[in-house]
């Protein structure tokens, strides 16, 4: 079982209904946030292109936060989730800096947090709120290990891009481009 | 201090010990004001420590991109500062370099101070400090913050050592000679020098013990500050993703500890009228190593910034400009003239190299070194390598708080009373390596 999360750049509309959605779901301190929506312009006018992105923890397969990890709060779960064990956290921050998507932070409570694919609710069998929240339907949440899984056709229809593939981390958010 | 042609051995070595005893015996006043002005800023330190620990990390302007802030800096400085110990008394000393002899001890009280402050600052830095030994539970070998754990223990406790048993011969004269002291340092003096009796087996064991350390301290210096920079460079950050960084820091720390040092003789001279020992020669000697040490720097430094200054790739070039030009420019170029240029010019002449001069130059050099790490950390945190789009205000701009500020001037009050409280109990200058004729000689083989 592998999780990963596609979203269609294409529907997005960039209401930003998944960052309140997470702050809600997760308690989100205030002034910090575990996703966020990024309108990245290319061209010139008259060919403009605005391209916009639901961003979040990639939960990679290969995570320099992980690896860097002094205590092995931060770890890979089941379904290849990235998370980290808030009372094994020392809050040193080695993973905040090796992230290259900046996808972590120090709670004001003093550990790391970030995106858990709202593992809470996945184990229940639920979507992660933002996902289950989107008013465009533009996220796809699922087991891409699974052909058929609704995540797996879309991936294999689509055009898709990962983001800074170049840090080689093997990232598990894909965007439809 | 050079030895009169017509002074006997016996004459020399007793004015050298009632030189170097004196400042054990009697108390200045002044230095009592200064050690209560250090207290204070200590307990205001404390005070925002207990504020940070009751409130959290929110009372620092630590937000989420610069989750690494002055106290990370300061840490790396202080890891910097540290370096003086193994560049005197282990380099020089291998050398065979016998002007920095009057050096060694205060090289070695330096280190172990900056050492020591440099391992609370990274405590006070952590999120969670009630779980610092989950380092040592759940430690994971593959993480670069254990092996800087690992590496600053280590450098501690030789340090130590090496402070320690080149003690041993001087606690054993002030066991013997100092007998109006209170009854803690008889007994500390007592203790420590551990039935030293300065036969000829003793010295021979000591030499060999001193030599063995200060070769054992010269890969753990360089790795300390190697450890330090692999941090930084081992994440995908502009500014430290960069193969250089390891010499880059060595370089940076062996010059501001010859500054260090450089400051603290000339405190140490006034304050004990040791102007026959820690000559204006010695003052001259520095000077050039400190040319030396900063050219060294200054090569690295270009290397540093000329590749990706050159190539202004993506968010590199952001920080490249951010720095030369940007935001940080008045302090990168002033750091750059007045900390690096400046000593390099200056001391390069004789005039430069007088006391006062080098007292100013040396400061600047710290002052520099000091922000030059703040350059190093802050600016690359404002970079992420993907940046959040429309991102609150603050997370563009770091201005410490005033809880950062006080703990980071209270790491200095504590590194000086270190300092201080080790040189009121401990000869500042090593009296048996001063003497003459005492040691008996072992044997040549």
């Amino acid at each position: 079982m592998r999780y990963a999360m596609a979203i269609d750049t294409k529907k997005c509309v960039g209401c930003s209904d998944c960052v309140v959605a997470c702050q809600t779901e997760n308690n989100v301190p205030e002034g910090f946030c575990r996703d966020w929506v990024t309108e990245s312009v290319s061209g010139t006018y008259p060919q403009v292109e605005i391209e916009l992105r639901s961003e979040r923890c990639n939960h990679c397969e290969d995570a320099p936060c992980v690896r860097c990890c002094p205590t092995g709060a931060s770890q890979i779960v089941d379904g290849g989730i990235v998370i980290v064990e808030h009372d094994e956290c020392i809050g040193c921050g080695a993973c905040i800096e090796s992230c290259p998507y900046d996808a972590r932070y120090v709670h004001p409570e003093g550990y790391v947090d970030k995106c858990t694919f709202c593992l809470h609710r996945v184990t229940e069998g639920l979507q992660p709120a933002c996902v289950s929240v989107c008013p465009t339907k533009c996220m796809y949440f699922g087991d891409i290990d699974d052909p058929n899984s609704e995540i797996s056709n879309m991936l294999k229809t689509r055009k898709q891009k990962t983001l800074a593939p170049e840090a080689g981390t093997n990232p598990h958010i894909f965007y439809l481009i | 201090m050079v030895k009169n042609e017509h002074i006997t051995d016996e004459q020399f070595n007793q004015k050298v010990e009632k030189d170097l005893l004196s400042h054990l015996v009697s108390q200045k006043r002044k230095g009592n004001i200064f050690v209560i002005i250090l207290v204070v800023i200590l307990l205001i330190g404390v005070f925002a420590y207990y504020r940070q620990i009751r409130y959290g990390l929110i009372v620092t302007s630590m937000r989420d991109y610069t989750s690494w802030g002055v106290y990370i800096s300061n840490f790396v400085f202080f890891v910097a500062i540290s370096l003086v110990g193994s560049l005197i008394s282990s380099m020089l000393k291998l050398s065979k370099a016998t002007w920095s002899i009057p050096l060694t001890r205060i090289s070695e009280i330096i280190a172990i101070a900056a050492i020591f402050c440099a391992s609370i600052i990274i405590i006070v830095d952590m999120g969670r400090p009630d779980r610092f030994l989950n380092v040592l539970i759940h430690g994971r070998i593959q993480s670069p913050i254990l092996w800087d754990v690992m590496i600053i223990s280590t450098y501690l406790v030789i340090s130590m050592l090496l402070l320690y048993i080149s003690l041993i011969p001087d606690l054993a004269l002030c066991r013997d000679k100092l007998t109006h002291v209170s009854g803690f340092r008889k007994w500390f003096y007592r203790v420590f020098s551990v039935n030293w009796k300065g036969s000829p087996e003793q010295y021979k064991i000591l030499h060999s013990i001193i030599t063995i350390l200060s070769i054992v301290v010269l890969p753990i210096a360089f790795s300390i500050h190697t450890v330090t920079s692999w941090l930084f460079s081992t994440t995908w950050r502009p500014g430290w993703d960069s193969t250089n960084l390891g010499p880059y820091f060595v370089s940076g720390a062996l010059m501001a500890g010859a500054a260090v040092i450089v400051v603290a003789m000339y405190f140490i001279r006034n304050a004990y009228n040791l102007k026959e020992y820690l000559t204006d020669k010695i003052f001259d000697k520095m000077g050039k190593l400190l040319v030396l040490l900063s050219l060294v720097y200054l090569y690295f430094n270009i290397n540093e910034y000329l590749g990706p200054a050159f190539k202004m790739v993506g968010v590199e070039g952001e920080h490249i400009i951010e720095l030369f030009v940007g935001k940080y420019a008045g302090m990168y170029w002033a750091v750059q003239i007045l900390g690096l240029i400046m000593p390099i010019i200056v001391l390069s002449f004789a005039w430069g190299r007088k006391p006062f001069i080098m007292l100013i130059i040396s400061m600047l050099a710290l002052l520099g070194a000091w922000v030059k790490r703040f350059l190093i950390v802050i600016p690359s945190l404002q970079h992420p390598y993907l940046p959040i789009q429309n991102v609150d205000e603050s997370y563009r701009h770091y201005v410490p708080s005033w809880e950062e500020w006080a703990i980071t001037f209270a790491s200095f009050a504590g590194c000086l009373l270190i300092i201080t409280f080790l040189l009121r109990i401990l000869p500042v200058i090593p009296i048996w390596e001063m003497k003459k004729g005492v040691e008996p000689k072992p044997q040549e083989v």
